[in-house]
């Protein structure tokens, strides 16, 4: 086994909300070992001035002066995890401030994180994995062309997808609603060979993302089992054409969202959830299943609509689909509907999760839901920017997976993988 | 001989003194060692658990940050057992830290709603006002029920 990922806790909470062992234990799983930066005293009284955030509580200026240490190189890590407590308002504020400071004075990979008594080891690994994996593997994840015969299985809430690439090009599809997670795997997989007219043997190289990759990657024998943030950035990058430089990768999913602050195609600073299902994918699909029409049609339909016209906040999915009824009987039309619905749910998402990331352009949408043409445009309304919207932006995940594993047929797969 | 609690409860110095005077301090340590010393917990560093801020609905509400209401798990039974207190404001960093303002607010708050002998006292910013500091202290703790004179 290769040397662990060394995370660098900057934190207030944990430990007294009972989660510090979830914490160490999503590290532990992806071979990383947290630790907390030492400082003196001094250094968090010179620190605190310095920094000039007037923080009363004594753990949020030991993690400023952490910060300042990691940041000042008196102290080596390979990436900082930052938590606070959920419903704090002070700690937010500095949770942000730190992240900003960090990413905007060091190369060190940050995620920021807010938990409650009831966060667990489980909802934190696909970040801890993410963060890992930037610190560790960045030749792969500098992979920017696609070489042999690969495929990439996206194994996400709603759906799941294959895709088969050869030299750059994809030349196979899969796309089935996820029942059964190796079912629907083998479904789309058989899909996108019989489609690219090759065989299963003649893959050279495999990855699967999403929340059955573990399942499916061991299953098929993937040579890339990895999560969906650093896969999703690169299946953008790589499909919208940008590369280098700067962007902003949003994934509004089934489940829970992502935003990705990208820089060369690798993931800068991320966050990954959402407080309620209002915020995802799921409230649209409820919203096109109560006015009747197919998910496909909610984004034409909601071109059509005013969002302005239906008050509708969908911070809750609940309430969100009692506004949505109310709206309806009060005589609303269909279009206004469904265009408030996505601007609710680009709403929730800017507010929840925008706010946490440094958004550069271009904006780039991917998923399931970037088809849904109101929503982009609501997005887009809210970011005051044009979205890029890639070809087969649905498949993005399947795609940044076959690229990826490509990076397994010679071998530049990078330490630890 | 009293029970006093002391703020910060992290407080080494205090806690000696409250000692060294014939009383029995109630701090972070006694909370602490607790949980440390209950067998077949596995949640280091202090073997605190999600159970801990549920325990610490009793004192904040569940919109209350979770570590506040853990913090309150330890320290609340302290505060309802103290017979006495000894508040020190603005204390230094190196003096006792409890780590989060708004779980100071409701400690302090909740041991003057207690109606127990308090002895609220501001940090001392020079070597005067710290003599007149460890003064204080010996007085208020002499003068409660089984104090050293």
């Amino acid at each position: 086994m290769s040397q662990p990922v060394r995370v660098a806790q900057l934190s207030c909470g944990p430990e007294h909300s009972g989660v510090q062992k979830e914490i160490y234990d999503a590290a532990a799983a992806v071979n990383a070992e947290m630790f907390f930066p030492d400082v003196t005293l001094n250094d968090i009284r010179e620190s605190y001035g310095a920094f000039g955030l007037e923080a009363r509580s004594a753990d949020l200026r030991l993690a400023i002066a952490r910060a300042k240490a990691l940041v000042e190189g008196r102290v080596d890590a390979d990436a900082v995890f930052i938590a606070t407590c959920f419903r704090c308002a002070e700690a937010a504020i500095v949770r942000n401030e730190l992240r900003r400071y960090i990413h905007e004075n060091s190369d060190l990979p940050v995620v920021s994180y807010s938990f409650t008594e009831r966060t667990t080891s489980g909802t934190l690994l696909t970040r801890m994995e993410a963060l890992t994996t930037i610190a560790r593997r960045r030749a792969l994840l500098a992979r920017e062309v696609q070489e042999g015969l690969t495929m990439g299985v996206d194994s996400g809430s709603s759906t799941t997808k294959a895709i088969v690439m050869q030299d750059n090009e994809i030349i196979g599809f899969g796309w089935v609603p996820t029942t059964n997670v190796l079912g629907s795997a083998e479904e789309v997989i058989t899909t996108a060979l019989e489609e690219a007219g090759v065989k299963r043997t003649d893959l050279e190289a495999t990855g699967t993302t999403g929340y059955g990759r573990f399942l499916i990657g061991n299953k098929i024998g993937a040579d890339l089992i990895q999560e969906e943030l650093t896969v999703n950035s690169k299946g953008a990058v790589f499909l919208a054409d940008r590369q280098h430089g700067e962007a902003t990768v949003i994934d509004i999913g089934g489940m829970d969202n992502k935003a990705i602050s990208v820089q060369d195609g690798i993931p800068g600073t991320f966050t990954m959830g959402g407080i309620c299902a209002g915020a995802s994918g799921r409230f649209l699909e409820m919203t096109a299943k109560r006015l009747g029409v197919d998910i496909t049609e909610l984004g034409p339909l909601a071109m059509k609509g005013l969002s302005a016209e239906v008050p509708m906040n969908s911070y809750c999915i609940v309430f969100g689909t009692q506004s949505l009824v109310n709206a309806l009987a009060a005589g609303s039309s269909a279009e206004d509907v469904a265009a408030a619905a996505c601007h609710s749910v680009a709403e929730q998402v800017f507010e929840q999760q925008l706010q946490e990331i440094d958004i550069k352009e271009p904006v780039i949408m991917v998923g399931g839901t970037s088809l849904i043409e109101g929503l982009v445009h609501e997005m887009g309304k809210l970011l005051q920017t044009k979205i890029v919207v890639p070809p087969h932006s649905q498949y993005i995940g399947s795609v940044g997976s076959a690229l990826l594993a490509s990076g397994f047929i010679r071998g530049d797969i990078g330490e630890g993988a | 001989m009293a029970k006093v609690f002391i703020y910060p409860a992290t407080s080494l110095i205090l806690s000696d003194m409250v000692e060294r005077w014939g009383h029995s301090p109630l701090g972070a340590a006694v909370a602490v060692r607790e949980h440390i010393q209950t067998p077949g917990l596995d949640s280091p560093p202090l073997q605190m658990t999600p159970d801990d801020p549920k325990r610490g609905l009793k004192y904040a509400a569940v919109e209350v940050p979770s570590g506040v209401r853990g913090r309150m798990s330890l320290f609340g039974p302290l505060i309802e057992e103290a017979d006495a207190a000894i508040i020190v404001n603005d204390a230094d960093l190196a003096f006792g830290c409890m780590g989060c303002a708004r779980t100071n607010e409701l400690v302090k708050y909740l041991i003057r709603k207690r109606g127990i002998p308090i002895l609220d006292l501001v940090y001392p910013a020079c070597d005067e006002d710290g003599v007149a500091f460890v003064a204080a202290i010996k007085a208020f703790l002499s003068d409660l029920p089984g104090g050293v004179p």
